[in-house]
């Protein structure tokens, strides 16, 4: 319901806490699952970091989002194909819940008796991000970086300032009419 | 919006609680929910209040801007280099089991303080991503260019 809110909403600031709503509200739902881990990066990574972004943002553009007239009908054809597909492949997943499962049946169960007698930590997520999986870990805390990065990259600079105001100034006096009827 | 009573008082009073808070789950997180992305973005998100509270002026002030970018790639050099040390020590990259005798202490020790890397990464990059997106307004408007774009008023 708060997903659907958002994708009707046309007031970006209002989206953008509905986001919010929505990322903690699968917080909640994750912590019901016991998968306190998740549910703690959810809150403050989703309801609470990409909120601040996304708000940072939004002083630099528009409130509002541009009207558009119309439907764009290969969009939604897309959209449908690609809904359809996954739909469909979701029909061969197995059963959610199931112990059967290939995914409990691979290497969760090594973790699950072996975590504690191999290194004494009794959260089995640190034991897999930090130890097992210690290189995956590694490249995302390099991707995070990257991130950084390039945000620098892109918004160190000061704007320059002939150039800017040439494109804008067209723009403006070509959107302007459109946008106002 | 230093001069709002209600909002300075209640920073004051959270900002405190979240980085206490951040820095339990960064060191307990072998013990309970949470690790170094978690706790680094909360570290983040509490500068980020204070940035919103008192301005970026001072939150720079606290945390110099350079400091920052150190930081962020201190973080991802202590990482390789406990891997490195692993190796060093006689093990594999990133092997844990050599850094310090006894079963348990090397794996516990490796686990904290890779996590501690990612945690201090994390932080660092959270508050250079928001530094530049809030410099970026004034900057614009420095420049003479326009924020608002014609069509804006409903």
């Amino acid at each position: 319901m708060v997903a659907v809110a958002v994708v009707r909403q046309r007031d970006l600031f209002a989206a953008a806490m509905l986001f919010a709503i929505y990322s903690l509200l699968s917080a909640g739902l994750f912590a019901v699952l016991d998968a306190g881990d998740v549910a703690l990066t959810e809150a403050a990574v989703g309801a609470g970091i990409s909120t601040i972004l996304v708000l940072a943002v939004l002083a630099l553009t528009h409130r509002r989002e541009r009207h558009r007239r119309g439907h764009d009908l290969p969009a939604l054809a897309i959209v449908l194909v690609t809904g359809a597909g996954l739909v469909y492949a979701s029909l061969d997943l197995p059963a959610f819940g199931d112990p059967d499962n290939p995914v409990h049946q691979h290497v969760a169960p090594y973790y699950i008796e072996q975590t504690y007698s191999d290194m004494g930590v009794p959260n089995l997520v640190a034991a897999v991000l930090a130890s097992y999986r210690s290189i995956d870990t590694m490249g995302e805390a390099i991707v995070i970086l990257t991130a950084g990065i390039i945000v620098f990259a892109l918004l160190a600079a000061p704007p320059v300032r002939r150039q800017r105001r040439n494109r804008t100034g067209e723009r403006g006096a070509s959107d302007g009419e459109e946008e106002s009827g | 919006m230093r001069d709002n009573a209600i909002l300075v008082v209640v920073a004051r009073f959270t900002i405190p609680l979240i980085m206490l808070f951040a820095l339990y789950v960064q060191f307990h997180g072998e013990y309970s929910p949470g690790g170094g992305f978690q706790a680094g973005v909360m570290f983040g998100a509490a500068w980020i209040l204070f940035v919103l509270v008192y301005g970026l002026e001072t939150g720079l002030r606290i945390i110099p801007e350079r400091l920052i970018y150190t930081l962020a790639c201190l973080g991802v050099l202590l990482y390789c280099f406990i891997g490195l040390l692993g190796v060093l020590l006689g093990g594999r990259y990133l092997d844990f089991y050599p850094l310090l005798p006894g079963k348990h202490a090397g794996q516990q020790a490796g686990i904290i303080l890779v996590e501690f890397g990612v945690g201090v990464t994390v932080a660092s990059v959270v508050m250079l991503i928001f530094l530049y997106f809030s410099r970026r307004r004034s900057q614009v408007e420095e420049a003479g260019l326009d924020v608002e774009w014609p069509g804006e008023e409903e």
